[in-house]
C-alpha cells in the first residue's frame, strides 16, 4: 500500500494539524511514513502544501513526484488547483469551498468551483457550516480531514484515535468538539 | 519512546542531546531554526543542563561553541547556509586550532531559495576549510550521522560540518533513537601552541591539517554512509546526500537495475570512487545544489561520461526532484494535469495588524516630497515591504546591509539616505555599521522597526528588547535624535512628521518605531489564557 496526498491550502489554516493527525495514525499502524512542509517566509499569508507520504515499504523521496498523487486535500478552493500537476490521472481532489480572499486578483467563486470539476473527480465541501455545527469554526480543518478520510488509506476508526491522542492535552471538550467536526465531514462524503 | 516523528532539524538536535552536548548555539535562520528550538524545548536538556538560548549573530555562537568544545565538553552549533558566511572567521579558523570535546556545526543549505538570498553550497566551505563533511539522506540517518558526528569530530580533533538542506530539516519521519551517553567532563586544554595561531603556530598546525588529510580520506573509504548498490550495464549513478532520495524513487518505481554509488561522507573516497567510475561509460552525478563535486570528477578539460548540473543533463539551479533525475536518465514520463490559468499567485505578506505596515505607510507619506525615494532594506518581514501595496524598500542584501549601504549612499551624495532594519538584525550586525556612521558623522536615518522578537522566523529572543535606545545613546548618537514612535494607524501624520524632521537632519539620527509582533502578541495572550485556565 502506497498513499500520496497534498495538502494544501493558506499559511495559518491548520494544514499541519492535519498532517500531524494522519502521520500519527500511519505511526501507530506501523507504516513508514515521510511528510515535507513549508516554514519560514511563505507562511506569512502565502500559499503553502505539505507532501505526505504513506507506505508499507521504505518511501525514498520527501517529495511526491509529478502525477504521482492519490488525492489534494485542500482547506481553500483556489489552492487545490494550484497543485494539479501532482495529481495523479485517476486521483481526487477534496476541498473545502470557502475561499480565503488576501489577495486583490482572486478569481470568481463559480468559475473556480466549476474548474475544479473539470480538472478531476472533485468532492466539493462546506468545511465552515460543518466546523460550526461541530460547534467550533476552528475545525475546519478537522471537518476537511473527516471529508477526506475515505481516501487516506486507514480505517478511519484510526484516525478518530489519532485525534484523540493530538488534542488529547487540550482537554476533554475539545477534543470531543473535533470528533464532531471530524464525523460530520465523514458522513458528508459518504453519504 | 524509541521511535518518533521527527523533522530532520528535529532528528538532529535528539541525536545531539543523546551524544551528550553540553550546549547548543545558533542565530535563528530558516530552514536551520527547530534545531535549537527543538533543545529548548526538550526536558533531556534539563538535567544534566544543556544550554540552548539563542547568540546574538552566528559568530558570536561559533566562537562559543568553540570555547566550550576548549574546556572539553561537547557542542553543536547550528546555522543557515548564509550565517556561514557572518561564521566564516571563526569557522575556517577552527580547522586549524582544531578542537578538544566533540564541535559539530549543522549548516542547513535552502536551494530553490525558499527562504534565502542564494542557494550556495556549504559543502564548499566543508572543502574549503579541510575537515571531514557530512550530508545525510533521510531522517534515520540524519539522527545516526549526528552522532557519528561528534565521534568523528573526537577522533580527528576537527569541527565536522553536517550539511542538511531544506528539504530534509523541514520533512518528517519516524526515526528510531539509540542510547543516551554522558557529557565529557571539565578539561580545559592545556595545549597552548593549538590554540594560539600566532604565525609560527598556525604554520604548524596547518601543515597537520595538512597531513591529517589522508586520515579523513581513509575514514571516508572505510565509511558505511558510503556505499555501492550492484546493478547492470554501462550507465550509473552516483548520488550525494539527499540526492540519493531521488535517483532511488525513480529507480524504483521505473524498475531500473543501474548501479549507484551513494555518498555521504566527505572528503571523497577516492580509491571507491575511482574503482566505481572505471567500470562505466555514462554517470549521472546527482548533487543538491551546486555541481561542486561534478566539476572536480570531469576535471578541467571536461570528461564527457560525466552528467550532470555542468551540461544540463539536471537543472543547473534549484532544489531536486524525481522527474527531472528520470529525465536525465532517459526515461519517459507521462503528461501531467496542467494548472488553469484562474489559479492567481499568493505571495506571502505582511500580516494584517503588523506594525511594520504602519511604519511603511508613514515612511511612504514622509518620502513624498523628497525627489530621491530610495529606502535601503534588511533581512526579515519588513522585507515584504518591498512588495505592493508598500513599494517602500529598494535593497535587501545581507544582515545589516541597511544601515552601511545608506552610509556609503549618503558619502556619495544621496539625500536623504534613509534605511530599515528590525530590532534582531540590528544587534545582529547593524551596531558596528552605526558606529562607522557616527564616527564619520554621516547624514543618515536609521529606522529600527522593533517588534521585541525575530519575527520572520517564528518569534525567537531578540537580543536588545528593551534596549534600543541605550544601545544607539552608547554608540554615540545624539540623544536629540534618537526619536521613539509607535507605529499604529492614527499616528500616521505624527510619525510622518518625526520621519520628515530627521530626515533633514544633517547628522545620524536613529528612529526607533516599536510595537509587539502580532503573532507573538497572539501567542502570548494565547499561553496566558492557558496559565489562567490550568
Amino acid at each position: 500500500m502506497q498513499r500520496n496526498i497534498i495538502i494544501a491550502g493558506v499559511g495559518g489554516q491548520g494544514i499541519l494539524t492535519i498532517a500531524s493527525i494522519i502521520d500519527l495514525a500511519a505511526m501507530n499502524l506501523g507504516l513508514h511514513v515521510k511528510q515535507a512542509e513549508v516554514h519560514g517566509m511563505s507562511q506569512r499569508g502565502g500559499a503553502v502544501e505539505s507532501h505526505l507520504r504513506i507506505s508499507t515499504e521504505e518511501i525514498y523521496s520527501d517529495l511526491i513526484p509529478l502525477g504521482k498523487a492519490d488525492m489534494i486535500l485542500s482547506l481553500e478552493p483556489m489552492e487545490s488547483l494550484r497543485y494539479l500537476p501532482f495529481l495523479a490521472p485517476d486521483g481526487v481532489i477534496v476541498t473545502s469551498t470557502e475561499p480565503y480572499e488576501n489577495i486583490d486578483s482572486y478569481p470568481d467563486k463559480t468559475e473556480l468551483l466549476q474548474k475544479i470539476s473539470e480538472s478531476s473527480s472533485a468532492f466539493l465541501v462546506d468545511a465552515k457550516s460543518m466546523a460550526t455545527a461541530a460547534g467550533n469554526v476552528m475545525t475546519y480543518n478537522v471537518a476537511m480531514l473527516g471529508a477526506a478520510a475515505p481516501y487516506i488509506g486507514m480505517e478511519p476508526a484510526e484516525l478518530e484515535k489519532a485525534i484523540v491522542t493530538y488534542f488529547g492535552g487540550k482537554g476533554e471538550k475539545i477534543v470531543e468538539t473535533n470528533l464532531n467536526a471530524f464525523r460530520l465531514g465523514k458522513d458528508n462524503t459518504q453519504k | 519512546m524509541n521511535k518518533q516523528l521527527l523533522l530532520g532539524a528535529e532528528a538532529i538536535a535528539q541525536a545531539a542531546l543523546d551524544a551528550g552536548i553540553s550546549g547548543v548555539y545558533a542565530y535563528p535562520g530558516t530552514p536551520s531554526t527547530e534545531i535549537t528550538e527543538y533543545v529548548q524545548k526538550s526536558p533531556q536538556a534539563k538535567e544534566p543542563f544543556v544550554r540552548a538560548a539563542w547568540a546574538t549573530n552566528e559568530k558570536t555562537a561559533y566562537e562559543a561553541a568553540l570555547g566550550m568544545s576548549y574546556a572539553g565538553k561537547r557542542s553543536l552549533v547550528c546555522m543557515k547556509h548564509v550565517g556561514l558566511n557572518v561564521a566564516a572567521d571563526a569557522f575556517m579558523n577552527s580547522s586549524v586550532t582544531g578542537i578538544h570535546g566533540g564541535l559539530v556545526i549543522v549548516v542547513a543549505d535552502d536551494p530553490s531559495m525558499h527562504s534565502s538570498q542564494n542557494e550556495q553550497d556549504s559543502r564548499v566551505y566543508g572543502k574549503f576549510a579541510m575537515i571531514p563533511v557530512l550530508e545525510p539522506a533521510n531522517q534515520q540517518e540524519t539522527y545516526n550521522m549526528t552522532r557519528h558526528a561528534f565521534d568523528l569530530s573526537e577522533q580527528t580533533a576537527l569541527p565536522v560540518l553536517l550539511r542538511i538542506p531544506t528539504r530534509l530539516s523541514h520533512s518528517r519521519a519516524v526515526v528510531t533513537r539509540t542510547e543516551t551517553r554522558p557529557h565529557n567532563n571539565l578539561t580545559p586544554s592545556e595545549e597552548k601552541g593549538k590554540w594560539i595561531l600566532l604565525p609560527a603556530n598556525a604554520r604548524r598546525n596547518y601543515q597537520q591539517l595538512l597531513e591529517k588529510q589522508q586520515q579523513l580520506v581513509s575514514l571516508s573509504e572505510s565509511s558505511p554512509y558510503n556505499k555501492i548498490m550492484e546493478g547492470t550495464g554501462k550507465k550509473a549513478v552516483i548520488a550525494f546526500g539527499i540526492g540519493y532520495n531521488y535517483a532511488m524513487e525513480v529507480i524504483g518505481s521505473y524498475k531500473l537495475q543501474i548501479p549507484l554509488l551513494k555518498i555521504s561522507q566527505y572528503p571523497l573516497p577516492e580509491h571507491k570512487i575511482k574503482a566505481f567510475c572505471d567500470q562505466y561509460d555514462d554517470i549521472l552525478i546527482v548533487e543538491e545544489g551546486y555541481p561542486v563535486y561534478e566539476e572536480l570528477l570531469k576535471g578541467y578539460f571536461g570528461n564527457l561520461k560525466f552528467r550532470g548540473r555542468l551540461d544540463g543533463a539536471l537543472p543547473r539551479t534549484g532544489e531536486l526532484s524525481p522527474a527531472p533525475l528520470a529525465k536525465a536518465l532517459g526515461l519517459t514520463t507521462s503528461e501531467t494535469k496542467v494548472i488553469p490559468a484562474i489559479v492567481a499567485p499568493r505571495p506571502p505578506m505582511l500580516c494584517q495588524g503588523c506594525g511594520h505596515r504602519d511604519l511603511f505607510d508613514a515612511l511612504n507619506l514622509a518620502m513624498e516630497s523628497y525627489p530621491y525615494k530610495q529606502v535601503f532594506g534588511d533581512i526579515g518581514c519588513y522585507t515584504l515591504g518591498a512588495l505592493p501595496p508598500y513599494n517602500a524598500i529598494s535593497t535587501c542584501v545581507d544582515m545589516g546591509a541597511s544601515i552601511t549601504m545608506a552610509k556609503g549612499a549618503a558619502d556619495a551624495g544621496l539625500r536623504p539616505a534613509v534605511c530599515v532594519i528590525g530590532d534582531s538584525t540590528f544587534t545582529h550586525s547593524g551596531m558596528t555599521g552605526l558606529l562607522d556612521a557616527v564616527n564619520d558623522r554621516s547624514p543618515v536615518t536609521i529606522i529600527i522597526s522593533d517588534n521585541d522578537t525575530t519575527a520572520m522566523t517564528g518569534g525567537q529572543d531578540s537580543a536588545g528588547t528593551g534596549r534600543f535606545f541605550d544601545i544607539c545613546k552608547g554608540l554615540g548618537v545624539e540623544e536629540e535624535h534618537i526619536r521613539l514612535m509607535v507605529p499604529l494607524k492614527k499616528n500616521l501624520n505624527e510619525n510622518s512628521t518625526i520621519l520628515k524632521e530627521e530626515l533633514d537632519y544633517n547628522g545620524v539620527s536613529v528612529i526607533i518605531s516599536q510595537r509587539e509582533c502580532v503573532q507573538t502578541l497572539k501567542k502570548n495572550q494565547k499561553s496566558k489564557k492557558l496559565i489562567a485556565e490550568n
